[in-house]
């Protein structure tokens, strides 16, 4: 994984960023470089209380859960379009989410279920809407893609790439506006990181020090493309040096290193100092979406991510062999986190398809009064 | 009870497909995520991955088999403490042709249905009430000939507005009333407005409501959108409509969608405004009338005013609106002087159609600059004993098509004058639904006069001769009354 070689290797690239300077050599050409925001590192990885370390496997296990139950579904025709699944991903939304507090704001692009589920959103109120009932969160006019919480401060769910970046940028400037001190969080994939508006929304932000935290989920893939056939600049923490926006790169398969890097990006957001990116690498077992046969790249890749980096598997081995708690115990949670799934599941199957009288509500919202009528 | 692995669809269209492979085999321990099965579409060949841990007990479906339906049973699988002996009845299962029960199967269900019934029904019913929204119904269905389509206390007093003032004193109100209205837009502040429509709003209002961008329309339109699902009331300008083209994924696919995506959770109230057509003399880039674009959209209102009380009044409830906004100014018109009624609270309600002038042997429905080619067509037609009402439509979505079903039953005849392009065009549109609403009283086929069906050229006779003028709404009145 990108992150841990990078680890690894620290002192022998230019993008070891474990020393507080403002200037490094360029090993292959012997140039220096200098760069003024240098001085922003990955912090080490959270240390995790048990009640911690339980949070956070339960919230993942719920989100891996949910999602195979997802994929079951698709594959039995109850949710139908496009389906992408966050399987490998469970890490970073639960370890930001662990950092965030309540008035913040999320939003994200279409591989959106876990977001969802790390926000508080309901199990059954999102698998009703991916099978499209009348109890989905949209009323089962949404979708997979197109799913809002105004109450968990979830906006989306965008089904445009790097549409979503600049309405968590909009987000983060109401919030200024305003004057609160909540912060919000876009999500979006390398994919999307090469979008126009993506750029166009950094400048923004930065001119205006808007509380915006970008957080890039770098699975390595953007559909079928791998970074290095799309991206001139694979470090994407360095996509915002232009605009003055410090990066850091994260183990995105390791929660409590999302932990610590959420804390710090919201301390750097609300103490005024303006926007933040965090490049999580990260990894998605799944094909892009549910019709996509994976031909990009090889079954051994995707299972030695597996067996090596799970994000749960590595808070399951913490659990057993730090926190005393026996596989029995352990066995608890995966039951409990299995009845919530299975209970969604049952619910978005047997829920009623919305009433054809939907198909003409919510194009246009109840007029305001107006005053002098 | 042994658990079922289907046949899984692999695509949103696949029905059916060949079980290529079997990569475990019975006995075989089975963990989520193990790939079990090769399955062949006609796209690619899928690996199926086992969703729950057991034991795989039997195989159903032989590798090899074509056309295995999908949800067809292709195995069993057996969970802790079950054994071989379990299976028994459950393989029976695997001749039964159940109808799978998807969400899929009501596509050709009441909602079609429905929808036809009420589209044959349209001949009957003046008007097809589901596409015209809320505000549109709360307007009784009689004839309003006010000057201003709507009530002026007797004895109020008129003041000589231009449009540009309209514009900028109804943003001033409307920042003075509400805490959550900003304006943002390219040089709307320290410059004053590129066309000098925000001019003073940086004074008394600051910096932190009357915000200068940089110049990226993408960026920006979608960062007002955000701050508007963050609960605020943005005023977003675009120095023309013709670069609102770099943002136009965002009012539609952001703003215009999301309530109906959210099932009426949250919705987007934005204006979206600034100058729209063709100025003068800069060519095909930047002369290009979009109400047609925008009012194909269902979410948005795309308002079109051509007088100073309309744009003010029109504005402010734009501004109130809890809809994005499309809000469709004309450079041309922003320095022509009318009437404002002073009022405290000016406004107009969106969606309702002014008779701008009354008549009773053709009906002229424009709007925008169309207007000054309208007004001077009727001025000259009368001269020769035709009398014209025209209609200023104002608004373009939501329409208000009573008004002008209700005028041409009584003119028999219409003229649409739009300055945009005449294929998919907002004339059209109402010439369509005068067919369907009014055949009947038709007495001459509807008559469109449009811009040229060419980009903008620059040199000024040949611009002259792209946009509509007045020569050529004489001709189509004179052409639908019969009168050479």
């Amino acid at each position: 994984m990108a992150a841990r070689q990078k680890n690894s290797s620290s002192g022998s690239s230019n993008s070891d960023k474990s020393k507080p300077s403002d200037k490094t050599v360029d090993t292959e050409s012997g140039k220096e470089i200098v760069r003024t925001l240098e001085n922003f590192s990955a912090p080490d990885p959270a240390e995790f209380s048990k009640e911690e370390e339980l949070r956070a496997y339960r919230d993942m296990l719920l989100i891996r859960r949910f999602e195979e139950k997802a994929g079951q579904l698709y594959g039995m025709g109850f949710i139908g379009g496009f389906c992408h699944l966050y399987i490998g991903q469970e890490a970073v939304v639960v370890g930001m989410q662990m950092s965030m507090k309540e008035g913040d704001q999320v939003v994200t692009g279409y591989r959106d279920h876990g977001h969802m589920l790390a926000t508080g959103m309901e199990a059954r109120g999102v698998m009703a809407e991916l099978t499209g009932r009348r109890s989905g969160y949209s009323k089962g006019k949404g979708g997979s893609m197109h799913m809002f919480s105004k109450e968990k401060k979830f906006y989306g769910g965008h089904g445009i790439v790097g549409a979503q970046v600049p309405i968590g940028s909009g987000l983060a400037f109401a919030n200024k506006y305003n004057g609160t001190d909540a912060v919000s969080i876009t999500y979006f994939g390398d994919g999307a990181a090469n979008q126009g508006q993506v750029y166009e929304s950094f400048n923004m932000a930065s001119l205006w020090k808007l509380p915006a935290i970008y957080v890039i989920e770098n699975n390595r893939y953007a559909m079928g493309t791998s970074v290095s056939r799309a991206s001139a600049e694979t470090d994407f923490s360095h996509r915002g040096l232009s605009f003055k926006i410090p990066g850091i790169q994260v183990d995105g398969m390791d929660v409590r290193a999302v932990k610590a890097a959420g804390d710090m990006a919201v301390e750097h957001c609300r103490s005024g100092e303006g926007p933040i990116i965090l490049e999580m690498m990260t990894y998605r077992y799944r094909g892009h979406s549910m019709s996509d046969p994976a031909k990009y790249r090889t079954r051994d890749e995707v299972q030695k991510m597996r067996s090596e980096s799970d994000p749960i598997e590595q808070v399951k081995k913490r659990l057993l062999e730090n926190h005393e708690m026996s596989e029995d115990e352990v066995k608890e949670i995966d039951k409990e986190v299995r009845d919530i799934v299975g209970d969604a599941a049952d619910f978005a199957q047997n829920d009623p398809e919305p009433d054809p009288s939907e198909l003409w509500t919510d194009v246009y919202a109840d007029e305001a009064p107006q005053a002098a009528e | 009870m042994p658990t079922e692995i289907l046949m899984p669809a692999l695509s949103p269209t696949m029905e059916e497909g060949t079980l290529a492979k079997w990569v475990k085999n019975v006995g075989d321990t089975v963990q989520p995520g193990d790939v079990i099965a090769e399955i062949e579409t006609d796209k690619a060949t899928m690996e199926v991955e086992a969703v729950d841990e057991g034991t795989l007990g039997k195989i159903l479906v032989e590798a090899g088999t074509e056309n295995v339906k999908v949800n067809a049973p292709i195995a069993l699988l057996l969970a802790e403490g079950e054994s071989e002996s379990d299976i028994g009845s459950s393989s029976g299962s695997e001749a039964k042709s159940e109808e799978p029960k998807t969400a899929t199967k009501s596509d050709d269900e009441p909602v079609a249905q429905s929808g036809d019934q009420a589209r044959s029904a349209k001949t009957v019913t003046p008007i097809d009430e589901r596409r015209v929204p809320a505000e549109g119904k709360t307007h009784p269905d009689v004839e309003d000939d006010s000057p201003f389509g709507r009530d002026v206390p007797e004895g109020t007093e008129m003041v000589s507005t231009t449009v540009r003032e309209a514009l900028r004193d109804a943003m001033a109100e409307e920042l003075r009333r509400d805490e959550a209205v900003f304006v943002m837009g390219e040089e709307v502040a320290e410059y004053q407005g590129a066309y000098k429509i925000t001019q003073g709003l940086l004074d008394e209002f600051g910096a932190r409501r009357i915000v200068d961008t940089p110049i990226t329309e993408h960026g920006f339109a979608g960062l007002g959108v955000g701050a508007a699902f963050g609960g605020l009331r943005p005023v977003v300008e675009f120095m023309t409509f013709n670069f609102a083209m770099q943002a136009i994924d965002q009012i539609i696919n952001s703003a215009a969608k999301t309530l109906y995506m959210a099932g009426g959770q949250m919705g987007c109230p934005i204006v979206f405004r600034g100058p729209n057509g063709a100025a003068a003399r800069v060519a095909a880039q930047h002369s290009q009338d979009y109400a047609a674009w925008y009012s194909h959209v269902p979410g948005l209102k795309v308002v079109q005013p051509y007088s100073a009380a309309d744009a003010k009044g029109l504005l402010k409830s734009a501004i109130r609106d809890p809809n994005p906004v499309v809000f469709l100014e004309n450079e041309i018109l922003y320095g022509h002087s009318f009437d404002v009624p002073k009022m405290d609270d000016w406004t107009v309600p969106i969606g309702k159609a002014r008779i701008h002038r009354k008549g009773s042997d053709v009906t002229i429905v424009s709007w925008s600059i169309g207007m000054t080619y309208a007004i001077k067509a009727a001025e000259e037609l009368a001269k020769e004993g035709i009398e014209a009402e025209i209609i200023d439509l104002r608004t373009i979505r939501p329409m208000d098509m009573p008004a002008i079903v209700r005028s041409v039953k009584k003119t028999n005849r219409a003229v649409i004058v739009e300055e945009g392009f005449p294929q998919c065009s907002v004339s059209g549109h109402i010439a369509s639904e005068l067919m369907v609403q009014a055949f009947d009283y038709l007495d001459a086929p509807v008559l469109k006069v449009n811009g040229k069906d060419v980009p903008m050229p620059y040199a000024a006779n040949l611009e002259k001769l792209a946009l509509p003028s007045v020569k050529d709404v004489i001709d189509a009145v004179k052409a639908v009354c019969y009168r050479s």
